[in-house]
């Protein structure tokens, strides 16, 4: 199994769980080769999730812009809202092929803590989900639906309360009680094999996609544009198109205030070559190696690092990562809404910027698919929030 | 060669004892109290120190140690905090053996050779990371093994056998630091019942000596340890102690 992406990724965590990681890499292996596998996550993506999401085009929006026709895979209209659980549903699978009984996350907006609550009912499994202490503040809507599917959810105080710490305190529940306890990474981070296992139970996104624009138009998009903060959704829809070398893949990562301003989320564009949490990966970090507390209006973008393979698909020039501020989030999700009646995630949102910012530029026959990853009904407070507070 | 820490397991076993391994983080409750608090250790028996780095992130760690290591990051205590330290520690204390405990980011981030050649100038004899297993420390080690500095590897108690020998080979001043319970660091009522015989195999297969770590607070502990391996190594305790008396002496060691 692959473990390094370049010069990033690998195994870098305490020797307690090389002997789960090595267990799990075997368990992937196998169910990768079981047809009867991946029958059944199908199966469940079709009839429970409600795959295949549709592909939309962004008419009136398009025709605001005057270039590039945009196009929404729309992810938000899945089950749970987001396509995480896509990946919690793999990864359950996994856990009962292996005989786990208990599954534990972490979450930052929550959507992944929803997602892994959810498939945790659906399988009849106890639940634990970790979260920052100040997401938990900022999510509550989040947290009483984990609560409601029968999922213990823990608030992480210490550090800075956020996604991070909650990755931590589920790292040392895991090294714990890794004897019966399934780690459901939500993201294509961590150490191998968590960013090759998460980016193909998401790889769906971008397969269908592809596949949706052929049958649509005729033609791949010329762009396909996703959001990053450990980056599964951008990884799922890459997957689809990272062999067709034509069609140009952007991530966005979260620029928060401005890369300017310290006060951001952007790993790839504003941090440097550092290890945390399983994986080599751009980190932002102090001169002396400590991990920055990072800032983002989206909670789900909130996080140090970045997966691997998108480092790597940066360094060997495949794919591009730009930068979107909290400002232009707010307003793409603002025109979203306003001009085709879907209110994204602010997540989502970043990428919507993105392809406003691009669509103008480019000729009316040209195409930007944009991964619209979840429903913005978590961020209708913080929106609200937002926009009082910069009036 | 220095082999101070092969010569503290000698003097140890010798004297018909564990070698007393004491952790402590550096910068907790304050860089100076740390410090003192090295000193009586050094002082006070201790065969080998580790001299823990403060990280933002201690993932690996109980309550105890997380605690203390977030205090010595707000005293601004950082990776070259500790091995200047390290090297006041050595002209003081030229036969104790000296262990840097880090997660790995910080001795990355500050550059491989960079960090190698201040840890060399130190007198640093061993290197300990948390999150660098068998399969990562290649890099590491490249940069160690010309400068004569040890790499200290883990053994988890789901370690396979087959792998102990591996993780021991090439690793130069060292010794295998067994961990006793799944977990994070931080003191345990009771030790695990498989332990004395685990211990046992360990040592029939590890050309280093071996020390047991995770959970060990008391001297009855510590005895029990001593049967069955070449070395016991107490943290948490420590770093309780001397963050309720501000200092740590004789009486308080286990």
């Amino acid at each position: 199994m692959k473990t390094h992406y370049g010069i990033y990724g690998g195994q870098y965590v305490a020797e307690t769980l090389m002997a789960p990681l090595k267990e799990l890499e075997a368990a992937y292996e196998s169910a990768k080769a079981d047809p009867a596998f991946r029958r059944e996550f199908e199966e469940i993506l079709r009839e429970y999730v409600g795959r295949e999401s549709p592909i939309t085009v962004a008419k009136r929006l398009t025709e605001h812009l005057g270039g590039a026709k945009i196009v929404l895979k729309r992810e938000d209209l899945n089950h749970t809202g987001a396509h995480k659980v896509n990946n919690t549903i793999g990864q359950a699978l996994l856990a009962r092929r292996m005989g786990k009984r208990r599954l534990i996350a972490e979450t930052g907006a929550g959507m992944h803590g929803v997602a892994t609550a959810t498939v945790a009912a659906l399988f009849g499994m106890p639940c634990e989900v970790y979260m920052g202490a100040l997401d938990v503040e900022r999510q509550a809507p989040n947290v009483e639906r984990m609560k409601m599917l029968g999922a213990t959810v823990h608030a992480v105080t210490e550090g800075s309360a956020t996604l991070k710490d909650a990755m931590n305190e589920a790292l040392r529940d895991w090294v714990a009680n890794c004897d019966d306890t399934f780690y459901v990474i939500g993201t294509v981070a961590g150490p191998a094999p968590y960013p090759e296992m998460v980016r193909d139970f998401q790889s769906v996104i971008g397969v269908e996609a592809r596949r949706q624009c052929l049958e649509r138009f005729g033609r791949l998009p010329d762009e396909a544009i996703a959001c990053v903060g450990g980056g599964s959704n951008a990884m799922g829809l890459f997957a689809g198109f990272v062999d067709d070398a034509d069609v140009r893949l952007v991530g966005v990562e979260a620029g928060g205030k401005g890369i300017a301003t310290g006060e951001h989320a952007a790993s790839i564009n504003g941090g440097r070559l550092g290890v945390l949490h399983g994986s080599k990966t751009m980190l932002l970090q102090t001169d002396d190696g400590n991990v920055i507390d990072t800032y983002s209006v989206s909670a789900g973008l909130d996080y140090p690092g970045v997966g691997p393979e998108h480092c790597y698909l940066h360094d060997i020039g495949r794919a591009e990562y730009s930068v979107i501020t909290d400002d232009e989030a707010i307003a793409a999700f603002d025109a979203l809404c306003r001009f085709e009646g879907i209110i994204p995630a602010l997540e989502s949102s970043h990428a919507i910027a993105e392809a406003i910012k691009r669509a103008p530029k480019m000729p009316k026959d040209s195409i930007i698919l944009v991964n619209l990853s979840g429903r913005g009904d978590k961020d209708m407070e913080n929106v609200k929030r937002y926009k009082e507070s910069h009036k | 060669m220095k082999n101070r820490i092969k010569n503290a397991f000698a003097k140890a076993k010798k004297e018909s004892r564990g070698a007393f391994v004491a952790y402590l983080t550096m910068g907790y409750p304050t860089l100076e109290a740390s410090e003192a608090a090295a000193d009586a250790l050094a002082e006070g028996g201790a065969d080998v120190l580790e001299l823990g780095v403060p990280f933002s992130d201690p993932f690996a760690d109980g309550g105890v140690i997380r605690s203390a290591a977030y205090r010595a990051l707000e005293n601004g205590v950082a990776l070259k905090d500790v091995i200047a330290l390290a090297k006041r520690l050595r002209t003081r204390h030229p036969q104790t053996g000296i262990v840097l405990f880090s997660y790995y980011n910080p001795v990355f981030s500050m550059g491989l050779e960079r960090f190698a050649d201040a840890a060399a100038d130190a007198g640093i004899d061993a290197v300990l990371s948390v999150d660098l297993p068998y399969e990562e420390r290649e890099e590491l080690l490249a940069v160690l093994r010309p400068r004569d500095i040890g790499y200290v590897p883990l053994i988890a108690p789901n370690t396979p056998i087959e792998r102990v020998g591996d993780s021991a080979d090439g690793v130069g001043d060292s010794f295998l630091y067994v961990v006793t319970v799944k977990g994070t660091t931080g003191a345990r009522t009771e030790l695990p019942s498989d332990l004395s015989a685990r211990l046992e195999a360990i040592r029939a297969v590890s050309p280093i000596p071996v020390a047991a770590g995770f959970g060990i607070s008391t001297r009855a502990q510590a005895d029990v340890v001593s049967r069955h391996a070449d070395g016991y190594i107490v943290g948490s305790a420590l770093v309780r102690r001397l963050g309720e008396a501000g200092e740590l002496k004789g009486e308080m060691l286990p």
